[in-house]
């Protein structure tokens, strides 16, 4: 067949597909919803459901993808980042996705949404009570590299038995003088469980904490929802004598000029040349548009 | 040595379905008394061993143990966290292979600390410190702190898994061959280090062994077992000196000067 836009196809040979309102047919929300509900009850505690295949690879956010069509709605506004960006392919990929199946508005600006999935980051714009934010998880259980054995794992987790992840920790320091531990650092939720909180920055962290949004949590590979309900104590794991640090950058955004965000390194060019600029595209555009330049920025009105 | 028994079994037995694991077994084990279980391969000894540490689970019998609030508690009816907190505080479990005993991918240091943090020890500098302190003991310079067990020797392995148990000062240490596979230099040493620590902090120890020349070094008392039962238990000297049993006499007999 020849390469044919199309749009232009006969319309006989392309039936119309109409989905169900967010792809997911309803029994199968349900489903996750009841997985929803009782993680919100547990706070940290690993949900087991029935995860769906859906059509996009494992790793691709299966399981976000899945709590995000099971507490959407039509009045929602959604946002969807990946590191923190809204034009990378899988935010991009997402996006579109919930606008086909769900026909819902989507926006960039974190203040406008209602339901963000996101990939790798928190925003920077801190969240409301109106919102949920619904993070992809690729390994939920954090003590997996420590004790292979699931089923030691949920006894470890049943009798609260952590010393374990501190081992981790202390094998940090021994060799590196200090956590070295970046992303998924390991945090205590409400006091009892100990939870992965998926692969943001430890920057990120402390956001999670009393944080008045609701957080979901859905590894689709591994079947397993989690969350952290709004206002929970979520503390990251340390020693008295090495207390949990984020990490800081020496300069501001290069583009925007913004301090105490998380800043992503951009190779200039083979001779070494830098920059370092926020991961939250949309915080960093929001800026910049209202004036604020960093040292390689552009200011506003010339770049119009 | 008090009069209060630490541990007592009571008439206990394990099949492994139609195959007999041990049967009617009875014993007690006082505070600072190290006990030696001998016999051939097969006759039941590491059964023993796992049904008195929980490890397996017994088809016949009882075994209760003295709690340190001074109660007797009948092993079976704690609950899975009182006997995982009494195993990882108050019990130690040498094993013969230290790659089974210990996490091999961990350093010497995280691997004694590992019972002090599931304790609660928060504080990097004392857990090091203490950790230190225990592989000092052990005969491990304080320089291989940071390496991990794979380069150990055999010999510094089974020392390294001593000091990991020994580090919440446990008051009752199960021992399954704890110098197996090591070559007799290096067995000498390792069984003296034993003593000291079992004398130094009132250890009560089961040991099993099929080693008479290793039981007669440690133990204070020895019980004989043969196709999954007690045949004769007595004080060590007594036992290998004047056996009264055939079988006993045939297995002192067969050892080149026990």
């Amino acid at each position: 067949m020849s390469a044919q836009p199309i749009s232009s196809m006969p319309r006989s040979s392309m039936p119309d597909i109409t989905y169900n309102f967010a792809y997911l047919d309803e029994q199968t929300k349900r489903m996750i919803r009841r997985a929803i509900l009782k993680a919100i009850a547990v706070p940290g505690y690993q949900v087991p459901f029935a995860a769906r295949e859906m059509p996009m690879p494992y790793g691709w956010g299966t399981g976000g993808v899945q709590v995000t069509a099971a507490v959407l709605g039509p009045q929602d506004v959604l946002k969807v980042i990946d590191q923190g960006a809204d034009d990378t392919t899988n935010a991009v990929a997402i996006r579109g996705f919930f606008e086909k199946t769900a026909r819902v508005a989507t926006t960039t600006a974190t203040a406008e949404a209602t339901v963000i999935q996101t990939r790798h980051r928190i925003p920077e714009t801190a969240l409301n009570e109106n919102q949920i934010l619904v993070y992809q998880v690729p390994i939920p259980e954090p003590l997996r590299f420590l004790e292979p054995r699931e089923t030691e794992t949920r006894q470890l987790h049943a009798l609260a038995e952590y010393g374990l992840m501190h081992v981790k920790l202390y094998e940090d320091i021994a060799r590196h003088g200090h956590i070295a531990t970046t992303y998924a650092y390991p945090v205590e939720v409400a006091g009892r469980y100990v939870m992965d909180p998926s692969p943001i920055p430890k920057f990120d962290n402390p956001k999670m904490d009393d944080c008045p949004a609701l957080q979901l949590f859905g590894a689709g590979r591994e079947k397993r929802i989690y969350a952290i309900p709004p206002h929970t104590r979520v503390r990251s794991l340390d020693f008295e004598d090495h207390p949990f640090k984020v990490q800081h950058f020496a300069k501001p955004c290069a583009l925007c000029a913004a301090t105490g965000v998380y800043l992503d390194e951009v190779i200039l060019d083979d001779k070494g040349g830098r920059m370092f600029v926020c991961s939250d595209t949309d915080y960093c555009n929001t800026r910049q548009a209202q004036g604020h330049v960093g040292e390689l920025g552009v200011p506003a009105e010339d770049a119009a | 040595m008090s009069e209060q028994p630490l541990l007592i079994a009571e008439g206990l037995g394990k099949n492994y379905g139609a195959r007999l694991g041990c049967r009617d077994v009875s014993l007690e084990v006082y505070p600072g008394e190290v006990l030696a279980v001998v016999g051939e391969s097969g006759s039941g000894k590491s059964t023993l061993l796992g049904l008195l540490s929980t490890e397996l689970v017994p088809t016949a019998g009882r075994v209760s143990y003295r709690l340190r609030d001074g109660r007797m508690a009948d092993l079976s009816t704690l609950s899975a966290a009182e006997r995982r907190l009494l195993m990882r505080t108050d019990w130690g479990l040498i094993r013969q292979n230290p790659a089974d005993g210990l996490r091999m991918a961990v350093s010497a240091g995280g691997n004694v600390g590992e019972r002090l943090m599931a304790v609660g020890w928060r504080h990097y500098g004392q857990i090091r410190d203490e950790a230190l302190d225990w592989l000092a003991k052990v005969e491990i310079a304080g320089d291989r702190i940071d390496d991990d067990p794979r380069a150990f020797s055999g010999g510094m392995r089974q020392r390294l898994q001593i000091a990991r148990n020994l580090v919440t000062r446990p008051r009752l240490v199960f021992m399954d061959e704890p110098t197996g596979g090591l070559d007799v230099s290096v067995q000498a040493r390792l069984l003296d280090l034993i003593r000291g620590l079992v004398s130094e902090m009132g250890l009560a120890v089961i040991i099993v062994t099929h080693d008479l020349a290793v039981a007669r070094l440690l133990s204070h008392r020895l019980v004989v077992m043969r196709q999954g039962r007690v045949i004769e238990t007595g004080l060590t000297d007594q036992v290998l000196d004047d056996p009264r049993e055939p079988y006993t006499q045939l297995l002192v007999s067969s050892v080149l000067a026990a």
